[in-house]
């Protein structure tokens, strides 16, 4: 994976995390709502930090913790816990990290790729997703999970797609999350199946924290693609998806916390 | 239904808790009627294996009756007798495809813990902690049981549970121990811990061919189990000067030609170097305890194998890595592949060649797991293998040893050895 996280600057300071990236022309409708979504995922990433801190339960976690707490605060009243003018400028930008990791799965890649493609498939193995519907050839309308009663959803277009080699797609303008990725199908060495690999890039918030937060939060982000790829590699090679989702336990401590990812 | 949970350190509980369900088209739920306590269940019990969460249900050497299966399983019905084994293996992935099923690829919903700490995860296990899978275990009334059209065995004959629950885990584990031995003609193995994986390893030793077996533990009754039953000669580490120098001694100066570690992360020992691991385990420098591991490697002949069936969790502290490099030994290691082996083994005991019943000193109730664990972990009682049965009627303690058995009547926690 690049290490390095993109800071891009929107032209004038709306609070908003709306990036001007080419092809996304910022408006006020969207700036607004961008700013809930961005508040909600602000409270669930920093959360999630929290959690995960909470989790390990170890001095050096602690330094998590400590950085999930301000994206909590921020995601709540809308003010980051720092002087106004320093947080308005780092709230005028937003982090963009690329991801890219792979998964060897023992099936031919024809047959990946048909699964991966038919678009539909994608909830089964992305965690994050509720549905997609395809809507023609080449547009598909998605739907996340709603952090916080939220609704995400956006429009994605495919840019290319090569029958059992490659796939690539990015969401359209308007989108509440923004994304692209292309993933790739090749023969893995000695028959052992195909090497599917995953190359995205999504528009994350809270880079507010510099660099340190970025690459964490993209640690997190690369862990939640690794893990659709494995339950992607799971659902073809098993059939199902490994869980223990409602099985039973005894009395929990209230410090258990749920696996972050 | 009941279930023993983990409730932190020394802490078991036995809990009502919702009974198991379906939840994926490979599952089957199973009624357990006997599971047993395992040497490797002190190590959660003693609090040194971590990603534990209070509540978790502990155990992964059970069997039982099939009450439900998946849309997916064909080879189960319900009424079928099963034996589990504890790595939970898919079948399907390339790992399983080469038999080593405890590496499968696709059964732990946490590898990416385990990734975490290891670089790469193993299959899932029952009721040993979240790196492991979080999977709820089987000291209780029923367990799930994912992926049941490739693990658990059926029992098609009467034979009763005694003989075929071991091969759930410690007598394949003890089996594979020494065929990792890669045992010739005139080999001498010498075996460290004479718990009950130490006591099928021994056994095993025989069935693939040693010439000679030593046994090395300190407590009389398992000593007394290896020597009856297993024919070892016997090495009591607190009785000899040096177990380097008798060992040497008792192999004409060569050493053993294979060394087994059937001892693992909270070893004891006499000597200096043993003290150390547990002042440091104590304070929790140091994760394990490697003394056997060290004594192995330190005995074996040149070119010898050192095989680990012992668990090991963490980082190893000073492990004379350059004696093993000097002396050109091969390590073998790892959680047991128990799928290769629980086939060939029931042959074995439907043969009539080996009877694993004899290793059983106590007979309880699931609401004795707590009084269970406590007396296994201390060693009182002459504990080698506790079995517990959760569909006996309540509360029962018996105690068998070298084949004089005596029982008690009544609650085995107000049993006073």
């Amino acid at each position: 994976m690049r290490e390095e996280v993109i800071l891009i600057s929107v032209q004038q300071s709306t609070g908003s995390f709306e990036p001007a990236l080419e092809g996304y022309p910022a408006n006020e409708e969207s700036a607004t709502f961008m700013t809930r979504v961005g508040q909600a995922a602000m409270i669930v990433s920093g959360a999630a930090l929290v959690a995960l801190a909470a989790k390990q339960r170890s001095w050096r976690t602690l330094g998590i913790a400590a950085a999930g707490a301000p994206l909590i605060y921020r995601g709540a009243t809308g003010h980051w816990p720092v002087p106004e003018k320093i947080a308005q400028r780092a709230s005028d930008a937003v982090a963009l990290v690329p991801i890219e990791t792979a998964v060897t799965v023992g099936r031919p890649a024809g047959e990946l790729y048909r699964f991966w493609r038919g678009l539909e498939n994608l909830p089964r193995f992305m965690k994050n997703l509720d549905s997609v519907t395809e809507l023609d050839g080449r547009r598909s309308h998605w739907v996340g999970k709603s952090p916080l009663g939220f609704k995400l959803e956006w429009d994605a277009e495919i840019l290319e797609q090569r029958e059992g080699t490659l796939l690539s797609w990015r969401s359209l303008p308007g989108s509440d999350v923004h994304n692209a990725g292309t993933v790739f199908f090749e023969p893995a060495t000695g028959g052992r199946g195909t090497v599917v690999r995953a190359s995205l890039d999504y528009q994350v918030p809270g880079h507010f924290l510099g660099q340190a937060v970025g690459k964490m939060l993209s640690g997190i982000t690369e862990q939640q693609v690794r893990e659709d790829l494995r339950r992607f590699k799971e659902l073809m090679e098993a059939g199902e998806v490994a869980t223990t989702d409602g099985q039973p336990h005894g009395t929990r401590s209230l410090l258990n916390v749920k696996n972050p990812i | 239904m009941r279930a023993v949970c983990w409730n932190g350190k020394n802490d078991i509980r036995v809990e009502t808790v919702p009974d198991p369900e379906i939840l994926n088209p490979r599952d089957a739920v199973v009624r357990i009627t006997s599971t047993a306590i395992c040497g490797s269940d002190l190590h959660l019990y003693d609090g040194y294996i971590p990603t534990m969460k209070k509540g978790d249900i502990l155990g992964h050497e059970f069997m039982g009756e099939v009450m439900e299966v998946g849309r997916e399983i064909k080879n189960l019905k319900a009424g079928d007798r099963v034996v589990v084994p504890f790595t939970i293996a898919c079948g399907r992935c390339w790992y399983c495809e080469h038999e080593l099923w405890s590496a499968c690829d696709n059964s732990n919903p946490n590898a990416w813990i385990a990734e975490k700490a290891y670089g790469q995860s193993g299959s899932g296990l029952f009721g040993y902690s979240h790196m492991m899978g979080g999977y709820a275990g089987g000291q209780a009334e029923f367990a799930r049981v994912p992926f049941a059209d490739v693990g658990p065995l059926k029992i098609e004959n009467g034979i009763e549970d005694e003989k075929v629950l071991f091969l759930s885990d410690i007598f394949p584990t003890g089996y594979m121990a020494a065929e990792n031995c890669d045992i010739q003609p005139g080999d001498t193995v010498a075996i460290w811990g004479c718990g009950p994986v130490g006591q099928f390893a021994i056994q095993s030793a025989w069935m693939l061919g040693a010439e000679r077996v030593i046994a090395i533990d300190r407590f009389p009754e398992r000593l007394l189990l290896a020597q009856t039953w297993g024919r070892a000669e016997v090495l009591d580490y607190e009785e000899v000067d040096s177990v380097l120098d008798t060992l040497r001694d008792m192999t004409g100066g060569r050493g053993p030609d294979s060394c087994i570690d059937a001892v693992g992360m909270e070893a004891h020992g006499t000597t200096l170097d043993a003290k150390y691991d547990k002042a440091k385990q104590t304070v929790r420098l140091g994760t394990d305890r490697p003394h056997a591991l060290r004594e192995a490697i330190q005995a074996c002949r040149k070119g010898g194998t050192v095989s680990i069936p012992g668990v090991y969790g963490g980082v190893l502290d000073k492990v004379p890595f350059g004696a093993a490099f000097g002396k050109g030994l091969t390590l073998k290691m790892g959680q047991t592949h128990v799928m290769r082996y629980m086939k060939p083994l029931l042959e074995r005991i439907q043969n009539g060649e080996i009877d694993p019943s004899r290793l059983i000193t106590h007979r309880l109730g699931l609401d004795d797991a707590p009084w269970g664990y406590k007396t296994f972990r201390d060693k009182e009682d002459d504990c080698i293998k506790i079995v517990l049965k959760p569909g006996g009627n309540g509360h029962f303690h018996t105690h068998t040893l070298g084949g004089n058995g005596h029982s008690h009547g009544g609650n085995g926690r107000e049993h006073d050895a």
